[in-house]
């Protein structure tokens, strides 16, 4: 089992696992946020998404996430493990953890950082459409 | 003038354009990232039409246009992202 508190896998990801790298005996709540696969996106059918990342650069940046939230919310620990490769729809891309001593800000937290992702860590997704393939972009990669 | 190099690194729809995931880059002292780009329009089809609004990353953290290049740097060129 991999420790790590901030990783880009290729390997399939679960709430479970990544709720553990959190957890410690200072922690009484986790708050966890999975992004999924979903079958369509504006209108379109979606079969399946391929991630990309710049895994040198994303883990780092995923771990400043971490700090912020860190800095804003009384949080104990962040996990983050992002997944990369070609992932079905109804596949877990993301898993946030969010664990502290008692909820307050949790909630908050684990949406700020799914924002954050998506505002920052160079990760890249494409579509597989009955069509073809399209690479989403910043603003028009409507998500989670 | 001592020249320096480094790699440049392209990823997802930006790395497709340009054929390849990364190339070599040699400059003289004193290059920055938008000397580093317009270089490579020379030589790399397909970056072209990314010239302009490709996000920036110096050793990977990101960087602007301005930013002065160092020897061995690892520069990378990216579309705005899209992960989540």
């Amino acid at each position: 089992m991999d420790d790590k508190l901030f990783e880009i896998t290729a390997q399939p990801i679960s709430v479970d696992e990544v709720s553990r790298r959190a957890i410690s005996p200072a922690v009484g709540s986790v708050v966890t946020f999975a992004g999924v696969v979903r079958g369509t996106n504006q209108g379109r059918q979606v079969h399946s998404l391929e991630y990309e990342a710049y895994p040198e650069m994303a883990e780092p940046i995923l771990a400043q996430i971490g700090e912020e939230i860190r800095a804003r919310w009384p949080v104990e620990q962040v996990a983050i493990v992002h997944r990369v490769g070609l992932l079905q729809v109804g596949e877990v891309s993301v898993v946030i953890a969010i664990a502290s001593a008692h909820r307050q800000g949790a909630f908050e937290a684990g949406s700020y950082a799914i924002g954050r992702i998506k505002q920052i860590a160079p990760v890249w997704k494409k579509e597989y459409l009955d069509g073809g393939e399209v690479w989403l972009e910043g603003p028009e990669a409507n998500g989670h | 003038m001592n020249r320096m190099h480094g790699t440049v690194k392209f990823f997802a729809a930006l790395r497709e354009a340009v054929g390849r995931p990364e190339v070599e880059w040699d400059l003289a002292e004193g290059a920055t990232v938008e000397t580093l780009i317009a270089y490579l329009q020379g030589s790399v089809p397909g970056l072209a039409s990314w010239a302009g609004r490709a996000w920036i990353a110096v050793n990977r953290r990101y960087a602007a246009r301005d930013t002065r290049l160092q020897d061995g740097d690892e520069v990378a060129l990216f579309p705005p992202v899209s992960g989540g």
